[in-house]
């Protein structure tokens, strides 16, 4: 009978954070910002079918980077866990922070009892009633959650794109100016793989952009689409002509 | 693993959240905590209970959308058990639906199909046919045939504007689960047969949504005119019947502001003519 080699606990977590982290960083990136009028989701994606982005429930929405089949699992328990608590209770006791626990705790055990962890970082945003309310909590492949304020970015550049939004971004923009800051900084950010360091010009039809929108009734998340999104850009609607593509 | 079994109040989500199932939310809780279900808890057999019902509903359709209403009161035996129960609710943003029956059960019925559209909608990011709206309230109705059989029957009646049609679609349901379709106009409740025989007389092809309002109205005075369960707009308490219209727009609630005039003229009218407007005669 041969001995197994020994691998200290250590190695093993340390090993299985790299791989997660290779994972997450193939995908293009995600930012999530505060504006006056509630919390913008901007995400580099070419499908139109494939989201990055939904609505987990009235106030709450989630976005995500990585392997899509596990964020999408991750997103469906989400759903599943806030209209069970919401039809057993009532609307307004599913809040973010609880449902940002439940994936905290649901990936900590994947990333501690499983041979491969989830390769998937997610942001769980909740808008309140006021900028001050207004809830960020930032989830990792291992179940380590962040409460952030303001920002986020994920994904392949997320240091870049967060080093940039620490400088520029302030409290009160409007949506038109949260959307070209979040799009040009998603287009400064280097593509993997293309060792291009130039900066490009993202199209509408290379974006998915929703908001959960305070002034909106009862369910605040919309997706910005087709004319309005290119007239906050400030270009021509191009939305139409472009094929969909698995996302990025 | 902390196990999130119990109506998801444990913290973390365990492998019945995760699992790839149907985009179905009755389905899910059938699977996991089937005691939510509105039909989740039998009744000993050959039990019955005393419950609260709902009475009259109506539904037209008008050029370009639907209009339902109800009356707003609930009655136990001879009592009335409430005298501005709601009774017409939106099922989503282009539909809605009516009940009649048990309250206890239908209002909790509704509630479940509400929350079964918008989940669909959710985890497949498109809405339902109206079609494949119908077919779910049919399917949850079908549950409860068991409690239905011991007197605790639900009957809804759903309605819906449909892109495809360009116009708004009527479903009646019986307590097996049945569905059918509607055209024109339609009503269920104890004082269902008076309000139909008021639409018959005042529905034409091409009338607003005004007109429909306030025939929705005519025939639900005529309803708790001739039907004891059926209650009439009780203007000194200012108690008036829920009003829901559904066209391209979406769902609407007629607010108070433009249902009172409608209601205090058609109260008027009746104080010259108590049985209402007259329809033309041929010959």
């Amino acid at each position: 009978m041969s001995m197994p080699f020994y691998v200290s606990p250590e190695q093993v977590i340390r090993d299985k954070a790299d791989y997660a982290r290779k994972g997450i960083a193939r995908g293009r990136s995600v930012i999530v910002l505060q504006y006056s009028g509630g919390l913008l989701f901007v995400a580099e994606n070419r499908s139109r079918a494939l989201h990055k982005i939904s609505e987990i429930y009235d106030r709450i929405a989630f976005a995500a980077v990585g392997k899509y089949n596990e964020f999408e699992n991750l997103r469906v328990a989400g759903v599943r866990l806030a209209d069970l608590r919401g039809y057993s209770y009532d609307r307004r006791d599913v809040t973010g922070r609880s449902l940002a626990n439940a994936y905290a705790q649901t990936l900590g055990t994947i990333f501690t009892e499983t041979q491969k962890p989830y390769e998937v970082e997610i942001v769980v945003a909740e808008v309140g009633e006021s900028t001050h309310d207004d809830q960020l909590y930032r989830l990792t492949f291992d179940g380590s959650v962040g409460d952030e304020h303001g920002f986020v970015a994920m994904g392949g550049s997320a240091d870049a794109i967060s080093e940039k939004l620490r400088e520029r971004w302030t409290e009160g923009l409007d949506l038109g100016d949260a959307v070209r800051l979040a799009v040009e900084l998603l287009g400064s950010a280097p593509v993997n793989g293309t060792g291009s360091e130039e900066s490009r010009v993202l199209t509408p039809a290379q974006l998915e952009v929703a908001v959960l929108d305070r002034a909106r009734p009862r369910r605040k998340f919309s997706r910005i689409t087709g004319p309005r999104l290119a007239e906050l850009l400030g270009v021509d609607d191009d939305s139409d002509d472009e094929p969909d593509e698995s996302p990025g | 693993m902390t196990n999130g079994r119990r109506s998801g109040l444990g913290v973390s989500l365990s492998q019945a959240y995760l699992q790839p199932g149907s985009s179905s939310f009755a389905e899910f809780l059938a699977m996991h905590d089937p005691s939510l279900l509105p039909a989740g808890r039998p009744l000993p057999p050959g039990t019955t209970v005393d419950a609260v019902h709902g009475t009259t509903i109506v539904s037209l359709t008008y050029a370009g959308g639907v209009v339902m209403a109800g009356d707003r009161r609930a009655t136990m035996g001879n009592v009335i058990a409430q005298r501005d129960i709601e009774k017409v609710f939106p099922a989503d943003e282009s539909s809605c639906v009516g009940i009649a029956g048990t309250a206890g059960l239908a209002v909790e019925m509704v509630k479940l199909f509400q929350v079964e559209l918008e989940h669909y909608e959710k985890i497949e990011g498109a809405q339902l046919s109206v079609d494949g709206k119908a077919n779910r309230l049919a399917t949850l109705i079908r549950g409860n045939l068991g409690m239905a059989m011991q007197g605790l029957a639900v009957v809804p009646m759903f309605a819906g504007y449909d892109p495809e049609t360009g116009g708004g679609r009527i479903f009646s349901y019986d307590v097996t689960g049945g569905r059918y379709e509607e055209h024109r106009h339609h009503s269920v409740g104890s004082g269902s047969m008076f309000a139909r025989g008021a639409i018959k007389k005042l529905w034409r092809e091409d009338i607003t949504s005004a007109e429909a309002i306030s025939i929705a109205v005519e025939s639900l005075y005529d309803a708790a005119d001739d039907d004891a369960g059926t209650g009439g707009p009780d203007l000194a308490r200012g108690i008036l019947p829920v009003v829901a219209v559904v066209d391209s727009d979406g769902y609407r609630r007629v607010p108070e502001s433009e249902l009172e005039p409608v209601v205090r003229a058609v109260v008027a009218a009746r104080q010259t003519r108590p049985d209402g407007p007259v329809a033309p005669v041929t010959g």
